[in-house]
């Protein structure tokens, strides 16, 4: 992958082979309210229609969610501990590209390290809100048993580490390529798939379940 | 510091401040759960439609703002200081814009959304709910994540590890107050 690639914005002097310690007067541009704005608010906007989906999703089971109020905690749980382990694994993954070790293969030490510790995390992190989610739900006057809620949360969470890692490499490749940004296109994008799609997979996951 | 971490170490740098946010997102989760909140969402149609594009706002917003702040300090074309520099600035008043006018515009697309599914949603009320949510949110978050950046990065923690879990963490706690806040707001207005 050479510099020569880099789409759009030639002048750049933060592209993946490049010295970190660049003049400062190009970079001026990637500064700029304007640019920030212009990147971002589209991508937001449109990203916020998309939301809707898992919206109307939650408006659907709206009677399930106030019946169990254990699941209600899983709700923003479920969908923030997955946005935390994307956000993680994109800044990461943006920081190595613009240091330049970054590539866009599971072979590399950097992309392997992240991918391993996201699982860790996930396994970590679901059983514990599993049981969570339980105990509050039970004080809240819900009827939900442990082992119901346990699996509800492990069995989506880690589904959602397998979108986490995926789309995290995806959604950076993809924006180094199209001369985007990676710090103003990757996190929007993966938070909201990881949002949209988490709550999909929640609800498919409760439905099995119960 | 980026490409020698092993899985083991981005594993223990990671875990307390998830862990942390974790218990944030319970607390989230349990003002959700509330009766005050039920009772919220049951009388002003549309805030379940429009809580998971107003959660991910925050993400997107601020997520990237710390996101762009940290490359610039792994960079070096950032200090960690807390002085009028036009890159740090621009960036904030930036995301500032961002967070205000994607919030109205998640008021207006829900309530036309609403319309769409038949529903009777109230366009102002959905807008001052929004406004309101939206710029209590962009004041505590843009003051919290520049501090715990800044600070952090001084006793050498890395911001790619800190920034997603300050966050959602903030961000949906009070993303879940702040919108209750707006209802209420919005309810002695009206």
């Amino acid at each position: 992958m050479s510099g020569s690639d880099r789409g759009g914005d030639g002048s750049n002097p933060t592209g993946r082979d490049s010295d970190a310690s660049v003049p400062e007067p190009v970079v001026v541009d990637e500064w700029s309210v304007r640019r920030i704005v212009w990147t971002m608010v589209p991508l937001l906007a449109a990203l916020s229609v998309l939301q809707l989906v898992s919206g109307s999703v939650l408006e659907t089971f709206e009677e399930t969610l106030l019946e169990n109020p254990a699941l209600l905690v899983l709700v923003p749980v479920q969908i923030g501990t997955a946005g935390n382990l994307a956000s993680i694994m994109c800044s990461r993954l943006t920081t190595q590209l613009y240091l330049g070790t970054y590539e866009p293969s599971l072979s590399n030490p950097g992309v392997r390290a992240n991918v391993v510790a996201v699982f860790g995390l996930a396994a970590t992190v679901f059983g514990a809100v599993g049981i969570a989610a339980w105990a509050i739900g039970t004080v809240l006057g819900g009827v939900l048993g442990l082992g119901e809620v346990l699996f509800i949360s492990l069995l989506s969470g880690l589904l959602l580490a397998v979108l986490v890692v995926t789309t995290s490499i995806v959604s950076v490749e993809a924006s180094y390529r199209i001369g985007l940004n990676p710090d103003d296109t990757t996190i929007p994008i993966v938070t909201n798939v990881c949002d949209i799609t988490g709550v999909l997979i929640l609800f498919a996951v409760v439905s099995i379940v119960l | 510091m980026n490409g020698q971490d092993t899985a083991r170490d981005v594993y223990r740098q990671a875990l307390p401040v998830i862990l942390v946010s974790l218990i944030a997102g319970l607390f989230a989760g349990t003002i959700l759960g509330s009766e005050t909140m039920r009772a919220g969402i049951e009388s002003v149609p549309g805030i379940l439609l429009l809580l998971p594009a107003f959660l991910a706002t925050r993400g997107g917003v601020y997520g990237s703002l710390g996101a762009r702040l940290s490359t610039g300090l792994h960079q070096g074309i950032i200090q960690p200081r807390f002085e009028l520099d036009r890159r740090l600035t621009n960036a904030i008043v930036a995301s500032f814009i961002n967070g205000m006018s994607v919030s109205v515009f998640i008021g207006v697309v829900t309530y036309f959304a609403l319309f769409l599914f038949g529903g009777d949603g109230n366009l102002l009320e959905l807008v001052g709910i929004m406004i309101v949510a939206g710029l209590l949110s962009a004041v505590l978050m843009l003051s919290v994540l520049v501090t715990v950046i800044f600070v952090g990065y001084r006793h050498g923690l890395d911001p790619d590890n800190v920034i997603g879990p300050v966050v959602t963490t903030l961000g949906d706690v009070f993303g879940v107050l702040f919108l209750l806040v707006g209802i209420y707001v919005m309810g002695v207005v009206l």
